[in-house]
């Protein structure tokens, strides 16, 4: 009964895969913007929709945070659109530098002992 | 409630131009912003350094701040003089969306006078939880996990007024989740105004960093290390997975770095991800004069060069 009391519900959640796809409107919805701001990103080549080609428009759920990312540089750091591409993609290679080295220095911790 | 020097937190004089603000505020923005920055305790930084510009940008503001007088000190405890900003009437609300401000900045501009659009939502918003991030154990990736989160998201109540809140929330992490991935939580985000529904909820799943595996994408890697006579001769022995203990059956005349996959054994999920053995070999270490004569006895036994391919 004790169990009871301090008990909050429990919420389940789905991972957010290529399956999950969006309209533009429901990612207008998640991200809080309106639909110039995404189709900005869109023209920019900063995200794609996974329906190219065929109207309407559609975007892999797995864009979204990508484009939160875009939307709080250019909001944060006051980036212009081409601005917060070219930092996206740097940030990219850094990121996967930054992976590299960590597969490599466990290697290197070894050598030490 | 402590005094906050928002001239110090930009680190430029009280009589600096709009212009050397916005440098200020740009060069300390991008050092410390938290998608671009490693150092810790960034996201602190840059929520104080938002605040500061968000005062300082602005004339009415900076000027309703300035009244305050210079004789405060950063940290200095703080109470507003009553009926300070009579006079100053802030014609625009924030355009911003949505911060969480501190309980100085609160004290001096008010609460509900921010303006906050519509709708605001966690994944938004400097100041606010920026990257609703949720640790787990690779372990829970294979068996799935329950984890309890605090959000803080502004609320708005039926006056109008803007506090920030807290939420707690269990959430329930489905088993096959990678690093990396996002989850939805459906109807978990802010409550739309005027009876919207409310938004969803996107967490980043990242992984603690184990002392055994290595995650790569579905895949998990494991360097196991083996003895010279378990290498030559092949043995089975007890291999740890994160679903548990296997026996792997390790071939005869294995050499170091021998890359053994046990298909699907990796993060589960329609398409499973393997894991993968790299065999160490590891010496024991010549102790006793014993020990060295037994390295010298296959020394003359094998006659093995295995530099012989390298001309030397």
């Amino acid at each position: 009964m004790i169990d009871k009391e301090i008990r909050v519900t429990e919420i389940t959640s789905v991972i957010v895969d290529d399956r999950i796809e969006l309209t533009l409107k429901e990612v207008c919805k998640a991200c809080r913007v309106d639909q110039a701001a995404i189709l900005e990103l869109v023209e920019e080549g900063i995200i794609e929709p996974s329906t190219k080609y065929s109207e309407p428009r559609r975007f892999s759920a797995v864009m979204l945070p990508r484009i939160a990312r875009a939307l709080r540089l250019q909001r944060d750091l006051e980036l212009n659109t081409a601005g917060v591409a070219f930092a996206l993609d740097l940030l990219g290679e850094i990121e996967s530098l930054r992976k590299r080295l960590k597969r490599l220095s466990p290697q290197e911790d070894f050598s030490d002992e | 409630m402590k005094f906050t020097d928002y001239y110090q937190v930009l680190g430029v004089e009280r009589d600096a131009t709009a212009a050397e603000i916005k440098t200020a505020y740009r060069k300390l923005a991008r050092k410390y912003h938290p998608d671009v920055s490693q150092e810790t305790g960034g996201e602190e930084k840059f929520k104080e350094i938002g605040e500061a510009y968000e005062v300082l940008k602005d004339t009415e503001k900076r000027a309703a701040y300035d009244q305050l007088g210079s004789q405060w000190q950063q940290g200095q405890d703080f109470r507003p003089p009553p009926d300070w900003d009579a006079g100053f009437e802030f014609s625009q609300d924030f355009q911003d969306q949505g911060p969480v401000y501190s309980d100085f900045f609160e004290s001096i501009f008010g609460r509900g006078r921010h303006g906050f659009e519509t709708g605001q939502s966690e994944f938004h918003g400097r100041g606010q939880d920026h990257h609703a991030r949720v640790l787990i154990g690779l372990e829970d990736a294979y068996n799935g996990a329950t984890r309890e989160i605090t959000l803080h998201a502004p609320e708005i109540d039926a006056s109008g007024r803007v506090s920030t809140r807290e939420r707690r929330l269990k959430v329930k992490i489905p088993k096959g989740v990678r690093e990396g991935q996002h989850i939805r939580l459906t109807a978990q985000g802010m409550p739309g105004i005027g009876g919207g529904s409310s938004g969803d909820l996107y967490l980043e799943i990242g992984f603690q960093s184990h002392n055994l595996y290595r995650v790569e994408g579905r895949d998990v890697f494991l360097e196991l290390p083996v003895t010279p006579w378990e290498a030559a001769l092949g043995t089975k022995l007890a291999l740890p997975t994160p679903a548990g203990q296997v026996s792997l059956n390790i071939p005869e005349g294995s050499q170091s770095g021998r890359k053994m996959r046990l298909k699907g054994r990796g993060i589960p999920g329609t398409h499973a991800g393997d894991m993968f053995v790299i065999l160490r070999i590891v010496l024991p270490e010549a102790k006793t004069e014993s020990d060295r004569a037994l390295y010298r006895q296959m020394q003359t036994q094998f006659d093995f060069n295995p530099r012989a391919g390298m001309g030397v």
